[in-house]
């Protein structure tokens, strides 16, 4: 797939590259390919990859894309991949204006890529490396045929989610982790209660029975903590069960192909509303300050107002991100931060306030810098935002079986949303103990924070581990307040309260 | 080249006809793919297959949204939610799949485990076809063989001196021309017909209509499959009988008494006919509640099968709808007489679940 961009695209690309490069977005080179409508959808389905490991699931997607366009139900916008290079794909035959504004929209993706720190351990390669991926597995299925590897390959899919999410500085190639080690440290204290020196006369008042009790007490409780493995629980569950399940060494290689490419794209789920923001805002500025020409006003606004648009009771990330960032920007531009705006009690007054600082554009600068999506709603929403946005909490209410509106609380709304944020909205579930009842179980524990498990999805997941670890697995969680303990040990699963 | 995208498309397809076996048997008996059937494909409504993730349970998970109402105010249904909440996994979707009437049969073939249909009389049934399979150095130029020429002139070329491998142009002359040419091949002819009769009289109600409606699907499906051309007659009878297109035959009700002797006559007089036994094989497929007007009909019934209507066809199939009227008596009766006749198959079809039985034993002879 090499394709030269016509003459006026690739005008229109050096414009918008000079124009980015003006406003300081620091990009790596970006590589535009225009392709027809299924060429897009192929490398949509492989996530914008042109070469990916075999996997039905890129079939299914492919299925589903190309359904849903040929219906028009769906249309892809824009595709770009994180990687330097970086690769975006337009699609061929759509209107110049689109193409600019996809181009325009990538530049502000790609810089988010290259700056944001929760990016700044992801592979920059990684074109490469999916393909160097797909050339193992390829191996595999020819050695060992294509069933036996896809099996385990939908095994290690099915727990892909049980990595640590928020250790962007945990390099995706490094398993070996802290934790996962033994603490030879503790085990110098081996050889009994320590004792003073003593005549045998005095032996019992200089070593009194009850000190050497606790002593010896101290440490078997020091020798269990040592016997427990690992030593603390761990979120990397993949990690972990490279390291300990009993694989061969193809599947452990293919773990670690599944855990690495997790690592790669959990920083593009961790900062989702952030990048399409950001996107969106640098988009939405070259286009209306310097590329749009009269005649493609019209045409802009349709298709930017489209992808910002949110129907009732759904938030769209494009829209939450590009109000906040602007809401930033105004709010430094004028001074509304700090003690003295804080402490301002008088609502017209704090309308009104401006300090003309022109900070702005340097603070939103710093905050796609340092910023995820957690921190970036915790740090910035406010009460004016959330009303101006008018953002509300919904859940579903059984009486009717409907999604109702809830609350307008900001402070709810707030919480709420940080809430399905966090660990993106997926349960936090560790490692507890890998020798369970002294038998080699494996008992993972979820920390249970009101909401329980889907039933279904967990005990087949279980089932998937238990193939991987080849030891019965439990699983300690909440169904309706009550601890329950979720055991498969090969034959059924067994549930009974904890 | 296969492009990975294809290849991993023609996985997945692969596994979805899997799930679809797997589930026949579920199919079979809700009949809900009945009307989702185009000319030649069915389009299998299957749920997405998924890959199993601990994830949070979809109902208790409220969320953020934006937009003007007050609190109570409804968003819609459940499932119309699942699109873009911030951080939860996409939406679940179905997959329709089409899956052709052949492969459809084959994997009913698979499931019952049927045997292949033979045809009766395969000698005496034949019909005469073109097969291009010869070669001739005479012909019209629209059959022109170009591989062969070419191997026929090089052959020349070769052994008069005339080749150079330097510059291997290849002159063909004209005795170097070949030509395709076709031969004449008997065929087996192999046209089958169905005549289906059901009872519709009072007794006959709206879910015996179903089963009778699911289990036809199925058995066109088979039948479809092994035959090159099948025609479908429909007859619906009380007390007197008449054929009818497949609309009416499915929703006809009424509420006179029973006659199934009048169905027979109707059906004996359509294959002697139309339908030549020694052109058509013939399938015969019968439903009723099993409830006929007297014993003296139901004799004439026995008459009519043993001397004419069985030796016509190659299978007579009766299907006992069990119905709250219905005495049950003729399914008895025939299988007292028919004891060791194989070409008359009886079942008896009591709920949605007996469907899977029943065509088992209906399409097991190989018939």
């Amino acid at each position: 797939m090499r394709h030269q961009l016509p003459p006026e695209l690739n005008k229109a690309h050096q414009e918008i590259r000079e124009i980015a490069r003006g406003y300081g977005l620091n990009t790596f080179d970006i590589i535009f390919e225009l392709v027809d409508y299924d060429e897009i959808n192929e490398v949509a389905a492989l996530g914008g990859y042109p070469t990916r490991y075999p996997h039905w699931r890129f079939g299914m997607e492919y299925d589903y894309l190309n359904k849903t366009y040929t219906y028009g139900l769906q249309k892809i916008y824009e595709l770009v991949i994180n990687n330097d290079p970086c690769y975006a794909y337009l699609q061929k035959g759509n209107p110049v204006v689109d193409q600019k504004l996809v181009m325009a929209h990538v530049y502000g993706h790609c810089d988010f890529f290259k700056n944001n720190m929760w990016f700044s351990q992801t592979n920059r390669k990684m074109l490469d490396e999916m393909a160097n991926h797909a050339t193992r597995i390829r191996e595999f299925q020819d050695r060992l045929g294509v069933e036996v590897v896809e099996n385990f390959i939908d095994q290690c899919l099915s727990i892909d989610n049980l990595i640590d999410q928020y250790s962007v500085f945990q390099t995706a190639t490094n398993t070996q982790k802290p934790s996962l080690l033994l603490n030879e440290a503790e085990t110098e204290n081996s050889g009994g209660a320590r004792r003073f020196q003593s005549k045998d006369y005095l032996e019992s008042f200089v070593n009194p029975r009850s000190y050497i009790e606790e002593q010896e007490q101290r440490i078997k409780e020091g020798q269990d903590k040592l016997r427990k493995f690992p030593v603390k629980p761990e979120r990397d569950i993949l990690a972990f069960l490279i390291n300990f399940a009993p694989l061969q060494s193809w599947q452990q290689e293919i773990l670690s192909i599944i855990r690495e490419e997790a690592y790669y794209f959990a920083p593009q789920a961790a900062t989702k509303i952030m990048n399409e923001g950001w996107a969106s805002y640098w988009h939405s500025t070259m286009m209306t300050q310097h590329v749009l020409k009269d005649s493609e006003v019209i045409d802009y606004a349709d298709h930017h107002s489209g992808t910002v648009s949110s129907r009732p009771g759904q938030l769209n990330p494009y829209k939450m991100g590009i109000e906040l960032f602007r809401d930033i920007e105004d709010r430094w531009n004028k001074g509304k931060f700090g003690k003295e705006y804080d402490e301002c009690e008088d609502a017209s007054e704090k309308a009104k306030w401006d300090k003309k600082l022109g900070l702005g554009r340097q603070k939103i600068f710093e905050v796609r810098r340092l910023h995820n999506d957690v921190t970036f709603i915790d740090s910035f929403l406010n009460e004016e935002f959330c009303e101006q946005q008018k953002l509300f909490t919904y859940g579903f209410n059984r009486r009717t079986g409907q999604y109702e509106i809830v609350d307008r609380d900001w402070k709810k709304v707030k919480n709420q949303l940080l809430f399905s944020l966090s660990n993106f909205g997926q349960p936090i579930i560790l490692v507890e103990d890998g020798n369970f009842q002294n038998r080699g179980e494996l008992l993972l524990v979820h920390q249970h924070e009101g909401l329980d498990l889907e039933y279904d999805k967990a005990t087949e997941t279980i089932k998937n581990i238990f193939s991987i670890w080849a030891r019965p697995v439990h699983l300690m969680t909440k169904y309706n307040s009550q601890a329950k303990l979720l055991s498969f040990d090969g034959k059924e699963i067994h549930e009974k309260d904890a | 080249m296969i492009t990975g995208i294809k290849r991993d498309h023609q996985r997945f397809k692969q596994i979805v006809k899997g799930k679809i076996k797997q589930n026949l048997k579920k199919y079979m008996t809700q009949g809900e793919i009945i009307g989702r059937q185009g000319k030649d494909y069915v389009s299998i409504p299957v749920h997405q297959i998924d890959l199993p993730h601990f994830r949070f349970g979809q109902r208790q998970q409220g969320g953020v949204g934006s937009g003007d109402g007050q609190a109570g105010t409804s968003l819609g249904q459940d499932g119309e939610q699942n699109g873009q909440k911030a951080g939860s996994a996409e939406g679940e979707h179905t997959l329709d799949v089409e899956v052709t009437l052949q492969e459809l049969a084959e994997m009913l073939a698979q499931e019952l485990e049927l045997p292949r249909i033979q045809p009766k009389g395969q000698g005496s049934l034949s019909s005469q076809k073109n097969k291009y399979t010869g070669i001739h150095n005479v012909g019209p130029n629209s059959l022109r063989h170009l591989k062969r020429t070419y191997r026929e002139a090089l052959k020349r070329q070769i052994i008069s001196g005339h080749y150079d491998p330097k510059n291997p142009v290849i002159v063909p002359i004209k005795r170097d021309f070949r030509y395709r040419t076709w031969k004449n091949v008997q065929q087996p002819q192999n046209n089958a017909l169905i005549v289906y009769m059901m009872d519709v009289s009072g007794s006959m109600g709206d879910e015996q209509k179903e089963i009778v409606r699911t289990e036809s699907f199925w058995i066109d499906t088979w039948i479809r499959s092994n035959y090159k051309d099948i025609e479908i007659r429909y007859i619906i009878h009380d007390a007197t009988a008449r054929e009818v297109d497949e609309n009416t035959f499915y929703h006809t009700r009424e509420s006179g008494g029973t006659l199934i002797s009048s169905a027979y006559k109707l059906c004996l007089d359509l294959i002697n006919k139309q339908y030549p036994i020694d052109e058509w094989n013939i399938y015969i497929f019968h439903f009723s509640d099993g409830d006929n007007w007297s014993a003296e009909d139901t004799k004439l019934c026995v008459d009519l099968l043993k001397s004419d209507l069985v030796p016509k066809c190659n299978l007579f199939c009766y299907g006992q709808v069990e119905s709250r009227y219905g005495s049950g008596q003729f399914i008895k009766d025939l299988m007292e007489q028919f004891q060791d006749e194989d070409r008359l198959v009886t079942s008896k079809i009591e709920n949605k679940e007996a469907i899977y039985r029943s065509l088992k034993e209906f399409l097991g002879k190989g018939k």
